[in-house]
């Protein structure tokens, strides 16, 4: 047992982490699922300690021997008493967590606020492909493996999936919310704090399912808009000459077939749209961490950075992989 | 705890690792290989793709991801020829399927040289192939991406395979 506790405190841990944590708490629903859990903890604590107190009672006074017990037992109607209580208090608590479980899965399942930001979430394997939709087609907005939310607005996130069953699930700010192909699924979300938080596919989802991962970035109004106007600005043509060779080979090879840049002939829809690639926190679904390197590592062979993942080997020649990694990294 | 038990269960637990003797290997990255020469039959390639069936499944996705339905339907044909009958322009073996996506044919089949990576290629030349039915029954993959009113193409039993020589495929018209 003294060997196991270590071990049991660092599952406990788990949970602490800020980032993606569900005791975070963070959005409305998550506030919401936390209290109700406090309620279950409560109360089934209290009739688990009631229980192990009669337990203890009972070994305590024992059962007397049989000469020692009287003709007539006079207790008979105390018993009774009691009995009744225990199943009136049963029902009670029984009836109190039907109904704040009731209650809270009404509040999450409840009808979509008038003024949400609407956001169509569509799951592959594996990453996010993310579009924050509006009445006007020009306005709407396609990224990857991000979401970018105002602080105290209701988001209304509709979900596919392309391939198999997927869960979108961000612990800090609501449950989890299945992603079934041929169906389409929603989530109600309202962040209440402002930070960075971590989503994960929440499940199985094949080789990969470890690393689909979405950044979700909760922020004030101001920045949000400013992060939106951005996002609807069309690339930026390359400037220095290496960039304009990284240009050329993706407008022409590969890339193209199945990436997006918007403002240049690229427009495969298959795969993450890169026309803002640079200015996320992560590539590969939160593989890895935004940085030149990493960019490197991963156009040069992407099977080593994340086995399985649907980017082909490519094979591009030094020259050739100085200058995609050189004008992606101009699409801020 | 007696021999008996321990005997049966190293037998029990051999035989779970059994299975794992005779799994497929998924060639995730494809080997850097060099480019094949057009119109050549006998690319020892062919063979490694066309009855393995991740390579199989890859080519479902890439022949709706790279937009083959739009011309071709999902075998059955449109605006261009159907994939799933015995007829082939240019030729229906492994190697010349490739060639066809990658240079191209007269009237409409676009070039993917250069958009798809040579497994990429073989990947779909492998799909194509399942459309008529000709590698391996128990190779197709058991999903479908259309709509579709017939049973799964995947069978419930194993059947004999049925291979068309490759002697009847350079007997046919290219």
């Amino acid at each position: 047992m003294r060997r196991l506790l270590p071990g049991l405190a660092a599952v406990a841990l788990v949970a602490c982490e800020g980032r993606q944590s569900v005791t975070g708490g963070d959005g409305l629903h998550s506030g919401q699922f936390n209290s109700l859990f406090l309620i279950f903890l409560l109360v089934t604590a209290f009739f688990y300690l009631l229980v192990i107190a009669f337990l203890v009672a009972a070994v305590v006074r024992r059962r007397g021997r049989a000469e020692d017990r009287p003709e007539k037992s006079g207790g008979e109607g105390g018993f009774r008493l009691i009995l009744i209580g225990w199943v009136a208090l049963v029902a009670l608590g029984l009836t109190g967590l039907t109904a704040a479980s009731y209650f809270s899965d009404a509040a999450a399942g409840g009808a979509r606020p008038a003024n949400a930001i609407r956001i169509a979430v569509t799951a592959n394997q594996w990453w996010w492909d993310v579009r924050y939709l509006d009445p006007v087609p020009a306005n709407t907005i396609r990224t990857a493996n991000e979401l970018h939310l105002p602080v105290g607005v209701p988001v209304h996130i509709q979900l596919k999936s392309n391939d198999v069953i997927h869960s979108f699930w961000v612990p800090n700010l609501a449950g989890k919310q299945d992603l079934i192909p041929g169906r389409i699924t929603d989530i109600t979300l309202i962040p209440r704090k402002e930070g960075l938080y971590r989503g994960q596919c929440a499940e199985f989802c094949g080789l990969q399912h470890a690393h689909m991962a979405l950044d979700v970035t909760v922020e004030p109004m101001e920045t949000f808009e400013a992060w939106r106007r951005s996002q609807l600005r069309p690339a930026p043509p390359p400037a220095t000459p290496l960039a304009v060779t990284g240009y050329n080979y993706i407008m022409t090879q590969e890339c193209s077939a199945c990436h997006n840049i918007s403002g240049t002939p690229a427009s495969g829809q298959v795969a993450p749209d890169l026309t803002h690639i640079a200015s996320r926190r992560s590539i590969g679904a939160g593989t890895f961490p935004m940085s030149r390197g990493h960019l490197y590592a991963w156009i040069a062979d992407p099977q080593s950075a994340k086995p399985g993942n649907h980017m082909p080997y490519v094979g591009l020649e030094p020259h050739e992989l100085h200058g995609v990694v050189a004008y992606l990294e101009t699409l801020k | 705890m007696s021999s008996h038990f321990r005997a049966v269960s190293a037998a029990l637990i051999a035989m779970v690792a059994l299975p794992s003797c005779d799994r497929e290997t998924r060639e995730n990255r494809g080997k850097p290989l060099p480019e094949s020469v057009p119109g050549i039959v006998g690319d020892p390639r062919a063979a490694e793709y066309e009855g393995n069936a991740f390579h199989i499944a890859q080519g479902q996705r890439y022949y709706v991801w790279m937009n083959c339905n739009g011309c071709h339907a999902h075998g059955g044909g449109g605006m261009g020829p159907p994939l799933m009958d015995a007829e082939w322009r240019y030729g229906g073996s492994m190697e010349q399927i490739v060639d066809t996506i990658r240079e191209g044919r007269p009237n409409g089949m676009p070039s993917f040289d250069q958009k798809l990576s040579e497994q990429q290629m073989w990947q779909l030349a492998a799909f194509v192939r399942t459309l008529s039915a000709q590698p391996r029954q128990d190779a197709l993959p058991g999903r479908a991406d259309e709509m579709s009113n017939i049973e799964p193409r995947t069978l419930d039993e194993r059947r004999p395979v049925e291979r068309t020589s490759p002697a009847a495929d350079q007997a046919r018209p290219r």
